[in-house]
């Protein structure tokens, strides 16, 4: 053993008997921090002692103490802002630590630029592809590394190899415009491999990833363990971490405050390492349903031109105090569902009605006025001005209404007083409302989104992955707010990937399947694990904990889940 | 580290607005200005004298200095045009046929129409506005039901402007052709519906400068006052986001599409009705291209564009010197030339930059304000 490591500077008298056993507990209390990275024979991959960045004004991070095995998928968690990004930033090279060492296979280093990295067998898979659309596999991998294997067929044999090697199954002729998101991502992964990485930094991989695809990465990551390379392993779903790495280190406020191995430690335990504090649940209390139907959606369809509809007559109804959760794997007609329910789309067929009036044939605007709430599943795209200031997109999807315009006229001064308001009352961390959107961390963008959707009093609430890229401390403030509205009557669709929180926020839950809702649950009775069985299409009808569907009904939604992987 | 106040932050960040808004163009012009004395530098010539020379010319004589106002107040036009579509993520390269068109159109209506002056003015000016609108309107159109990209079709309804003005001008058609002269021209129009100068001295500035800053002035006015502005800036900035927020894009390319159509239809009128007073065969061209580059260099701000468009004239006007004293009056083309690319540039590059920084000083910001509250619970 080697001796053990203090971090945040506090000595500490002895080292715990058992260190991983007793770390979380140290943690969470009083008592001076600490934790122990288990010595190895071998020397590490990777080494990050003392690192401290500071940018003007801000410690970006401060003592951080890494340690990468060979061999290992080494997860590295925290929130949003927490520092994980910079430190990257600084292994890859493209920041230079102020303090601290970086040790590579056992040997120190000092990187001043990405390609001191490469050389050093450092490579990056960033969380937004970069790759050429209209170039095929082959020729985006050679891109920019020509000199290492040519161009041409050694190039090919190459990029087989390695694909083989890791079983990326990837086709070096491919047209990248036609590969899936999961495919470019194993592409990003072949084009650092090429270039000879034998560390591996993945930004966030899952986050753009189905459930199933994101499977397939981590067999792929297995792989690439198995073979000796290292991996880092960046994210905050808690969940994947503990199925993928082996280690994993937590960051809070730009330090390491603690390593745990995942066959030791819960989501929970992970989660409130990361926060600091204790973590809220998305339970629930008491029901506020009531029996005034305020959403009423008959036979909706959407077609879609020569192929089977996107929506194919849904219907159900949603009243006032009433969540009602969609669960479904992403592609089977959420984005279709949350856009003709806004009005982007127009339905084919089928009915809206709001509150007993039909709102079918109205326009966006209109919806949105007569107390449609809409809370985006990209609020980059869809929810924000991000290079306008923060009073600017309060204004947004709400300029025909107070306090944002008087008539024809709009009123600033409305509008920035009231966005006062929505930073105080929901917390949205910025020094001020004139920044740009774009300066704002996730979480705190999302906040503004759900306060700006909030102070119109909406009838009925279309929220969208409401915390999706949000770190644990919006998250529980941003169901506070849908839980509070909802016990003040609102309607509420909540679309979310997030199974815990679909189970913990809605009153009823429908599964969204190809289009259609093919199956309803009990929030109270049904288990994760059963709804995510019912979103691949094996199950049908009412879920009745533990009862499954027959037999006949499973092969017949399995070729339905084959015909719609075509699209 | 001092803590600031929420004014004293609001006052910083107006501040930086203000250097963000101003550090491309100057940088543009200074990058402009230094290449261009090592281009004269590489011919054997002073690299300096040449940009004393022009100020002289100006500063001298009133009449170059109603020259350059004059063809500020036409340029203005051009670049508040283009600049709407811009907003708009419009790339209108056709306000020069629009403009001509409307001039050509306006001229032959003015001078027909059986009314008196004041009326034949005005009709001229409805003229060449609801015509550049028309013509611009057919680009629009075409964008919203065909997907046609409105850069293609203002390209070659361009040509077909040329053309149809050809014919419009031609002596068995609309053209006149004034005794001792081969120009033709599509009739003189009365004084009394000529639009009335401003005194300078013994030389006369268009009265157009007047609309000119009152454009400038409404331009702002709608862009950041009105409902209509927001949507607009909304469109442009994020179609997705405006679609999302109930704005439709397709109304929206077709009401800036008509703005900036209309707009350049005024383009052609200070001359028109200050100084020609008939639209003639060899009426000035190349004012819609010009705009293109004056915008960009303004930054489509109308403070910006009315600088952009004074140092475009000023190097436009100021250049005939530079023969008289030995040197090509084409540097001021090669400055204009260098700023306009220089300027592309520097603006990616300083809202890069600014939006970095603005992010780095928010997270200084809240950094900050999280330490002190740590240090208040402890």
């Amino acid at each position: 053993m080697r001796p053990v490591r203090v971090l945040n500077g506090t000595a500490s008298p002895a080292p715990p008997p058992h260190p991983h056993h007793h770390l979380l507990r140290h943690l969470l209390s009083s008592a001076p921090r600490e934790c122990a990275i288990t010595a190895s024979t071998e020397t590490a991959a990777v080494e990050l002692r003392g690192i401290t960045k500071r940018f003007p004004g801000v410690v970006a991070n401060h003592d951080i103490d890494i340690t990468v095995r060979r061999s290992s998928v080494h997860a590295l968690v925290g929130e949003n802002g927490a520092g994980k990004s910079t430190l990257m930033k600084i292994l890859y090279g493209m920041q230079k630590p102020d303090e601290g060492t970086i040790t590579i296979d056992g040997e120190q280093v000092s990187f001043s630029s990405p390609g001191d990295a490469i050389a050093r067998g450092i490579g990056m898979v960033h969380q937004h592809f970069m790759l050429a659309d209209n170039l095929t596999v082959l020729e985006n991998v050679v891109l920019g590394g020509e000199k290492l294997y040519g161009i041409g067929s050694r190039a090919r044999k190459k990029i087989l190899e390695i694909s083989k090697a890791y079983g990326l199954g990837v086709n070096p002729d491919a047209l990248v415009e036609h590969l899936g998101v999961a495919d470019r991502q194993r592409v990003e992964i072949l084009k650092v491999l090429y270039r000879g990485a034998r560390t591996l930094i993945l930004d966030e991989p899952t986050a753009v990833l189905v459930p199933q695809e994101v499977d397939a990465l981590f067999t792929n990551l297995r792989e690439l363990k198995a073979e000796g390379l290292a991996v880092i392993f960046i994210s905050h779903k808690l969940g994947e971490v503990l199925s993928v790495a082996d280690d994993i280190t937590v960051i809070r406020r730009g330090t390491t405050v603690g390593t745990a191995i995942p066959s030791e430690t819960t989501p929970r335990a992970l989660a409130e390492l990361m926060v600091g504090s204790e973590l809220p649940v998305p339970e629930t209390t008491e029901s506020t349903v009531t029996d005034r139907v305020v959403l009423d959606v008959k036979g909706l369809t959407l077609g879609a031109e020569g192929r089977k509809p996107l929506l194919d007559h849904l219907t159900f109804a949603i009243r006032a105090g009433e969540v009602l959760g969609i669960a479904g794997v992403e592609g089977n007609g959420q984005t279709e569902l949350i856009e003709t329910l806004i009005g982007m789309k127009h339905a084919d067929s089928g009915t809206i009605t709001l509150d007993g009036e039909d709102v079918t044939a109205w326009p966006t605007r209109k919806r949105r006025e007569q107390g449609v709430g809409y809370i985006p599943e990209d609020r980059h795209r869809h929810g924000l001005l991000l290079e306008a200031p923060l009073w600017e997109n309060r204004i947004l999807g709400h300029v025909t209404e107070a306090p944002n315009s008087k008539g024809f006229w709009l009123d600033p001064k409305g509008a920035k007083a009231d966005t006062e308001r929505i930073v105080e009352e929901y917390d949205v961390r910025t020094p001020g409302i004139e920044v740009t959107a774009a300066s704002l961390s996730g979480g705190n963008q999302q906040k503004l989104i759900v306060g700006r959707e909030m102070s119109h009093t909406p009838r009925f609430l279309i929220a969208a992955h409401p915390t999706r890229g949000v770190d644990v401390g919006a998250q529980a403030q941003i169901w506070d707010a849908i839980r509070q509205a909802r016990h003040e009557g609102l309607a509420v669709l909540l679309i979310s990937a997030d199974l815990d929180e679909l189970i913990g926020l809605s009153d009823t839950l429908r599964v969204i399947f190809d289009g259609r809702l093919v199956a309803d649950a009990d929030p109270a009775t049904i288990t994760p694990q059963e709804l995510g069985s019912a979103m691949t299409g094996a199950a049908s009808g009412h879920l009745e904990h533990p009862e499954d569907s027959p037999p006949g009904n499973i092969a017949d939604q399995n070729s339905a889940q084959t015909g719609g992987e075509d699209r | 580290m001092t803590q600031q106040t929420p004014k004293e932050l609001k006052r910083e960040l107006l501040k930086e607005r203000v250097i963000l808004a101003t550090a491309a163009p100057v940088l543009a012009l200074a990058v402009a200005v230094a290449l261009t004395s090592v281009i004269l530098l590489a011919t054997g010539k002073n690299p300096f004298e040449p940009y004393s020379l022009m100020v002289n010319y100006v500063a001298e004589w009133p009449d170059v200095q109603v020259l350059v106002i004059n063809q500020t107040v036409t340029y203005y036009f051009a670049a508040l045009a283009v600049a709407i579509g811009f907003r708009m993520n419009l790339f209108n390269i056709g306000v020069e046929g629009q403009y001509r068109l409307g001039a050509c159109i306006g001229g032959i209506v003015g001078f027909n129409l059986p009314a008196p002056g004041v009326l034949k003015m005005i009709a001229v000016i409805v003229t060449a506005m609801v015509v550049g609108a028309l013509w611009a309107g057919i680009a629009a159109l075409l964008k919203v039901t065909r997907g046609v990209s409105e850069v293609i079709a203002t390209i070659m309804l361009n040509a077909i402007a040329a053309a149809i003005i050809g014919y419009l001008i031609q002596r068995d058609v609309f053209g006149h052709q004034p005794e001792g002269s081969n120009a033709i021209n599509t009739g003189e129009l009365p004084e009394s519906a000529w639009f009335p100068g401003i005194p300078y001295g013994d030389y006369e500035i268009y009265g157009f400068l007047v609309i000119a800053v009152l454009c400038g002035v409404g331009y702002w006015v709608m862009l950041n006052r009105t409902r209509f502005g927001f949507d607009l800036r909304a469109a442009g900035a994020s179609e997705s986001a405006a679609l999302a927020s109930g704005v439709s894009g397709r109304k929206m390319v077709v009401i800036a599409m008509l703005a900036s159509g209309a707009l350049a239809g005024l383009i052609g009128m200070p001359v028109l009705l200050g100084e020609s007073h008939t639209f003639m065969s060899d009426f000035p061209a190349g004012y819609g291209f010009t705009g293109i580059a004056i915008a960009l260099l303004g930054r489509n701000h109308p403070l910006g564009m009315a600088f952009g468009a004074l140092l475009w004239a000023f190097l436009d006007k100021a250049s005939t010197t530079l023969d008289d004293n030995g040197y090509e009056s084409e540097i001021s083309v090669i400055m204009q030339g260098i700023i306009v690319l220089a300027v592309v540039i520097a603006y990616e590059s300083v809202q890069r930059w600014g939006l970095k920084r603005q992010q780095q000083k928010v997270g200084a910001e809240l950094a900050a304000a999280a330490k002190k509250n740590e240090e208040v619970a402890l």
